[in-house]
């Protein structure tokens, strides 16, 4: 057990001497969160605890995963020539997958690779010991391999501290921030929300799978650290809503699998099973070959969106990143809300202590920004999407078969008239579904995301 | 009552990686922890002051990422820390170790008299267990090495009792103060540090000293002052290529040709003599 | 500090030193209340190489109590002189006297090279001795040479892990001391009767207070339940292919009949069929047996570094392609299931035709003048 202990600000900004227990904010996660919350508070000057159950911020985070420029690079600027970054995204795909084949759409531009780039493959372990380094060297005080278990509240039911599983472990603060991921400790505690439902929650399984530089650029055709994102739909999830992705890294690639929990549970499938048949895919398996695996790693992720979202804020506590269920889990972004909700409560933490006051109204105005901004405006818009997938499962089960079938009879090199090709193709489709539960289904999506202007 | 413990980083096996291509270690970006008997011994130091009083001073030598272990031993309750480090330390053996925390000890004692050393029993990366009995051998202090309990100590007489754990026996010695301690893991369970413990330690302030600084010249310590100087690496013998004894599950086959080709070897007789 | 401790804690500096005035291999006999502890044989009879080849007289320094039985055994196993301090204060080990009686000896008669077997006894005394003499000591060697012309001693102990071998010399100073651990050198064949050169050494005077500590009682402790992997001499250890308790039972059989311990890798220890203090590889403990025997082990590198120092390594798994093939003495493509117990039935068959070999010789050998035993 490791407990990377430094000292906070060295510019005398701490005022704090020997085992001083009081802090004017303490926030609990060190994930992307967390660490965006802390590392804007401490640059403010505030005495900022970051508290953090594992050995080292990131010790016990996983996520695909890809990491986007926005907002991170308002927070520290041209981020990636410092932080421990895989490769630099250029290639995204979209593959929709049968048993054997797959309708691939992609984008690959040159464009994301140059300054400032576009997204990023980072791996979390490295990535988020990193950015928590950045919130200790801004001088917030960074204590790892501690539990913070519940809320410390005053006779008025307002939160003052947290309550950690150290001995004499009563940390004081004038607000908490609660950045403590999916399974919150403290949201369930303070009764902010109640135990997760399954169907609000997405189980992801991946594996690093180690290939070496060469292998990678070779078989993903790149140059440099340029880097591609994969996302396959279809056949990998057997029907369930969710998807599997590939992400390249330095030397490794991460492979995995999300699907909703309760569809799991309904359908009986195994996520290591799924990941197993995954990678043996006959269109994925080239990809992997040779390839030693290095980690096996599983996490739950938020997915029910707008509608799962618990209450924000209460007297002297604020929700951020995944504890605030801010994950857009069909565009697969999760760490960017994350970030952009940790600089709102900050911001909003800033104003509270102006004046003086932090109780649940003074910190309202996170909410209010959060509404403003992109995360909730995505999530608004997309609130019926999870209700809409989960009731329309021949989007993941029968479209990415659909298209295959179109597309085999389109292109299939058989000497017949375009004319019959075509008619073959529509006749395909319309064999599984009908015109009307085609423009039905259509019809259900755009009103169901809501993102056409 | 003065306790100093001698503590080393040493990298964290767990996270050791191996270059799959050239077998050989990993070592950037990996992480550093205090060795695991250390801490025990940091743990004993603490478990003395807790019972009689007095002070616990920590002290390493080691480059500026090493100052992580002694605030680790600080948040656990030891009241100082000292980081020996400088770049002349470098490439030091274990003699040369032992004359800088020697010395280091030799200048602690000037200002309060030091009662006890502590050290673990070896540390996970070299694993040699020799510092400890030169830092006693130079300092003139009691050495009892694999210690895995403390009877009892008593300060006035300037007396110490322990149980040593060897082979195949317990050694039950009584030594005289002052003494040098390795203690071995089964001799408690480090606590965990308070929160009060882990914040004091993350603010305190740990002075660097220098060889200077202890009295000694750039000739005596680091690369210089060591005696042992690695002279090459290589790659272990290599097991010239194994020989397929049979295929198939003929089990009996296999047996037969095993056991002859060991027998040929001399092996068997080697291990059954006991 | 001890004042009555003296020199040793005043020095501070390396001392200059005429290397070409130190001559002779030299072994420190170790034992406890007069048995002496093999691992001492085994070192003169590497250090007879080193001798040999550096062509000088290879020496046994034996301290303790009424010792006579244990020179007389220095010159069986190989020894020309032998360095002996008898005498009471000695009979029970203990750092300062022990220290003392060694240092002057190697004060005196100069050897080049010291070997000490790196027991708890002689991990304790060695660290001491070498700091008192100013001198380098190389600990945990797994092998040792000498460069005829230099005399520097090379000694080789693993490193990074136990990825790399790294050649340690003392170039400077003197003696050039090394350890090594027990089991890891061969036992020489000795010859009983042989004679050699006895040089009687005295400790020097010391004060009851000068002694320092005093054993007030020993525990003797039986063998133990306790497997301490890392000190056996015969391995056999399980991977995934065991599938179970089933297979860690036909292990159990193996070991038994070789005398040695199970082990698993890192598979067999998640599995739990294995406690982790058996584990061996990179996240568990290193060996270095005389025999291992690896039963449906794949071989990855992380496992390897584990017991790569085996001397021996026999490799069974189903799959031909499996990589500790390549890393194995000898390798069985075969089922687990069907071979371990094939190879238990005939161990345990060749044993008993062993013992039966030497109840057979040592009804002839009448005394310790006899033949030497086992050609």
């Amino acid at each position: 057990m490791a407990v990377d202990i430094s000292r906070s600000a060295l510019e005398g900004a701490s005022s704090m001497t020997g085992g001083e227990t009081r802090f004017d904010v303490a926030v609990v996660g060190a994930g992307p969160a967390g660490t965006t919350c802390a590392l804007l508070l401490a640059r403010a000057g505030l005495e900022v605890a970051l508290i953090e159950r594992g050995p080292y911020p990131g010790s016990k985070n996983t996520f695909g995963g890809v990491l986007y420029r926005h907002p991170l690079e308002q927070i520290v600027p041209r981020f990636w020539e410092r932080a421990p970054i895989e490769r630099k995204v250029i290639d995204k795909q979209y593959w929709l997958l049968t048993e054997d084949s797959a309708v691939k759409l992609g984008h690959r531009s040159r464009r994301f690779a140059e300054e400032p780039y576009n997204t990023f493959t980072v791996l979390r372990a490295k990535f988020d010991r990193w950015y928590a380094e950045q919130a200790r060297e801004a001088g917030a005080m960074l204590i790892p391999s501690t539990v913070a278990l519940e809320a410390i509240r005053d006779e008025r039911g307002r939160v003052i501290g947290v309550r950690t599983d150290r001995e004499q472990g009563d940390l004081y603060a004038s607000v908490v921030v609660a950045a403590d991921g999916v399974n919150s400790l403290l949201s369930r505690q303070l009764g902010l929300h109640g135990e997760l439902r399954p169907e609000h929650v997405a189980l992801g399984v991946k594996e690093v799978i180690a290939l070496g530089e060469d292998r990678i650029r070779e078989r993903f055709n790149l140059e440099g650290d340029e880097g591609a994102d994969i996302s396959l739909l279809g056949a990998v999830t057997k029907g369930m809503v969710g998807g599997g992705f590939i992400y390249t890294n330095r030397d490794t690639v991460s492979v995995g699998v999300v699907a909703n929990a309760d569809a799991y549970r309904r359908s009986g499938n195994s996520p290591v099973d799924l990941l197993e048949e995954m990678k043996a895919h006959p269109l994925i398996r080239p990809l992997l070959e040779g390839g030693q695996l290095k980690e096996y790693q599983a996490h739950l992720i938020p997915e029910g969106g707008f509608d799962a979202m618990p209450p924000l804020c209460a007297d002297g506590l604020l929700v951020v990143g995944d504890a605030a269920s801010l994950v857009n889990a069909a565009f697969f972004e999760g760490s960017n809300h994350a970030i952009l909700s940790g600089q709102l409560a900050a911001e909003t933490i800033l104003e509270a202590k102006s004046k003086g006051d932090f109780s649940a109204q003074a910190l309202a105005g996170y909410e209010r920004r959060l509404r403003q901004s992109v995360t909730l405006r995505d999530l608004k818009g997309l609130r019926r999407l999870p209700g809409l997938l989960h009731s329309h499962p021949q989007y993941f089960a029968i479209y990415p078969e659909l298209l295959n079938e179109a597309a085999h009879h389109f292109l299939a090199a058989d000497g017949r008239p375009k004319r019959d090709k075509v008619r073959g193709a529509l006749k395909a489709v319309t064999a599984r579904r009908s015109p009307w539960q085609l423009l039905r289904d259509l019809w259900d999506v755009w009103r169901g995301t809501n993102l056409w202007p | 009552m003065h306790f100093v413990v001698c503590i080393k980083q040493v990298p964290d096996s767990l996270d050791l990686k191996i270059n799959p291509e050239t077998g050989t270690l990993i070592r950037s970006g990996v992480m550093s922890v205090m060795n695991l008997y250390d801490l025990h011994a940091v743990e004993e130091a603490l478990r003395l002051k807790d019972r009689f009083g007095g002070r616990v001073t920590v002290i390493t030598m080691g480059p500026g990422a090493a100052e992580q272990s002694l605030r680790e031993a600080v948040s656990m309750g030891a009241d100082q820390a000292i980081l020996i480090s400088n770049p002349a330390l470098g490439g030091a053996d274990t003699l040369a170790t032992s004359l800088v925390l020697a010395e280091a000890i030799r200048k602690l004692d000037a200002d309060e008299p030091v009662d006890l050393v502590f050290v673990g029993k070896q540390t996970s990366d070299s694993d040699t267990a020799q510092v400890g009995p030169g830092i006693a051998t130079r300092l003139g202090f009691t050495q009892l090495t694999y210690v895995m309990q403390i009877d009892s100590v008593d300060f006035a007489q300037r007396q110490i009792q322990v149980r040593r754990l060897l082979e195949d026996r317990i050694e039950v010695v009584r030594g005289r103060l002052p003494a040098l301690v390795a203690v071995l893991k089964e001799i408690n369970h480090p606590r965990r540090a308070s929160l009060p413990g882990l914040l004091r330690a993350a603010r305190v302030e740990i002075p660097v000293w220098s060889h200077e600084t202890i009295g000694l010249a750039r000739e005596d310590v680091g690369l210089q002052g060591s005696p042992t100087q690695v002279a090459k690496v290589f790659a272990p013998p290599s097991r010239p290529p194994g020989e397929l004894l049979s295929e198939g599950t003929n089990g009996a086959a296999a047996a037969e040709a095993l056991v002859g080709r060991l027998a040929e070897r001399g092996l068997l007789e080697d291990i059954w003599r006991g | 500090m001890n004042s009555d401790n003296g020199k040793a804690s005043q020095v501070r500096r390396l001392p200059s030193c005429d290397t070409s005035a130190y001559r002779g291999v030299w072994v420190f006999v170790e034992q406890i209340d007069g048995v002496p502890n093999q691992v001492s044989w085994e070192l003169l009879g590497e250090a007879r190489k080193l001798a040999d080849k550096r062509g000088c007289e290879l020496a046994a320094a034996v301290l303790g109590y009424q010792i006579d039985p244990i020179v007389a055994e220095s010159f069986a196993y190989g020894a020309d002189v032998v360095y002996a301090i008898d005498d009471p204060l000695l009979a029970r080990y203990r750092t300062y006297p022990y220290r003392q009686g060694l240092v002057g000896l190697v004060r005196q008669h100069k050897p080049e090279m010291l070997l000490i077997g790196a027991t708890y006894q002689g991990r304790d005394l060695a660290g001491a001795v070498a700091t008192d003499l100013l001198t380098g000591l190389t600990a945990d060697c797994t092998m040792l040479d000498v460069d005829p012309a230099t005399g520097l001693l090379q000694a080789s102990r693993p490193t990074f892990g136990g990825t790399q071998m790294a050649t340690i010399l003392c170039r400077q100073h003197r003696p050039q001391i090394a350890s090594v651990r027990p089991r890891v050198l061969k036992m020489p064949v000795p010859q009983p009767g042989r004679q050699g050169r006895l040089v009687r050494g005295t400790l020097p005077t010391l004060s009851d207070s000068a002694l320092l500590t005093e054993v007030v009682e020993v525990i003797r402790q039986p063998a133990g339940d306790a497997v301490h992997i890392e000190d056996a001499r015969v391995i056999v250890a399980g991977g995934r292919g065991l599938g179970g308790a089933r297979g860690l039972a036909l292990l159990e059989d193996l070991a038994d009949a070789l005398g040695g311990v199970v082990a698993g890798s890192r598979a067999a220890v998640e599995q739990g069929w294995l406690p982790h203090e058996q584990q061996v590889g990179q996240t568990g403990r290193t060996v270095r047996p005389k025999l291992y025997i690896a039963c449906g082990i794949s071989g990855a590198i992380q496992h390897l570094v584990g017991m790569q120092n085996s001397e021996v390594v026999v490799a069974i798994n189903r799959d031909p392609e499996a990589p500790i093939f390549r890393a194995c003495n000898y390798g069985i493509v075969g089922d687990l299931f069907e071979v371990v117990p094939a190879l238990t039935q005939r161990f345990r068959q060749a044993r008993q035709e062993w013992e039966h070999q030497l109840t057979a010789a040592a009804t002839d050998l009448a005394s310790y003048g006899g033949h030497p035993h086992g050609s």
